[in-house]
């Protein structure tokens, strides 16, 4: 199988069209017969990272890249960045606004969830420079 | 169980999603914070909530649901029956609560 790149905008407080450029994905990942629970596992984790991008980041971009191997999905964004990434890493940590908190976002389960569903997770980020999320899930069961 | 005949079990009210009523529910999940439920919940489920924003379908799809029940008295955004029906993921409303339902659909499925 040849590698496959693809990139989707997605754009700052944008609840309308938040979640798409994952569910692309997933339809992606799904038409090239990944196994079920490799598609389940960057599902969750894209749309952490992108929900993420809408509610506190600013406009960026998601992007996957597949091969037969592994899959890679950075999310970018050129938001405010994140102070203290270990602290944003800590299970229930969050700066979510209270309109979001009532929307059922702001659990702070959004980075611990990519933490529990990808193979690799770096993410780089300065304050006032935007935030880069890169997750790679290896392709174990071998269905492509 | 198919989603349909949850419907008509227990008086469920279908506003968005009808192409998709012929799914199997294989389980049911209750929670109203997104990344919790879509950190938790299983594939095929019907999921119980009292969030009704547009938000909800998005993770229903990425996490296969069966289907979404939204509960407590609340009712769907506009934009949340468009994006339903776009994707065909059957929401439906009850007016009590998800412990109510779920005791129900626990003890039948
Ligand atoms: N792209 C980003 N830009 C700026 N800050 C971010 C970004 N992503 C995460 N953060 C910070 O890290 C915190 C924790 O993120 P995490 O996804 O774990 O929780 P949350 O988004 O607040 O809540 P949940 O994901 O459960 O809805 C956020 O509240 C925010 O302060
Ligand atoms: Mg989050």
């Amino acid at each position: 199988m040849p590698s496959i790149q693809k990139t989707f905008h997605v754009t700052k407080n944008d609840f309308i069209h938040a979640g798409e450029a994952s569910i692309h994905v997933k339809n992606l990942l799904k038409s090239l017969n990944y196994v079920p629970d490799l598609v389940r596992r960057v599902a969750i984790c894209g749309y952490e990272a992108e929900m993420n991008l809408v509610m506190h980041g600013g406009d960026g971009e998601l992007s996957v890249d597949v091969n037969a191997d592994r899959i890679i999905v950075d999310v970018i964004d050129h938001g405010q960045g994140i102070a203290d990434v270990e602290l944003a890493m800590q299970e229930g940590y969050s700066t979510a606004k209270d309109e979001y908190r009532e929307m059922g976002f702001g659990a702070g389960m959004g980075l611990p969830n990519i933490k529990k569903n990808s193979d690799e997770m770096v993410i780089t980020s300065e304050q006032g420079n935007g935030t880069h999320v890169k997750m790679v899930f290896f392709n174990k069961g071998l269905n492509v | 169980m198919k989603v349909r005949e949850l419907v008509e079990k227990f008086d469920l009210t279908v506003v968005a999603g009808e192409a998709g009523l012929n799914r199997d529910v294989q389980g049911g999940f209750c929670g109203d914070l997104l990344s919790e439920v879509m950190g938790n919940a299983g594939i095929g489920c019907v999921w119980m909530t009292v969030q009704a924003h547009q938000n909800i379908v998005a993770v229903a799809v990425l996490r296969e649901m069966a289907a979404i029940i939204i509960t407590g008295g609340a009712t769907p955004a506009p934009e949340t029956v468009d994006k339903a029906d776009l994707e065909g993921i059957p929401v439906m409303i009850y007016p009590g609560t998800s412990f109510e339902l779920s005791g129900k659909i626990y003890a039948d499925l």
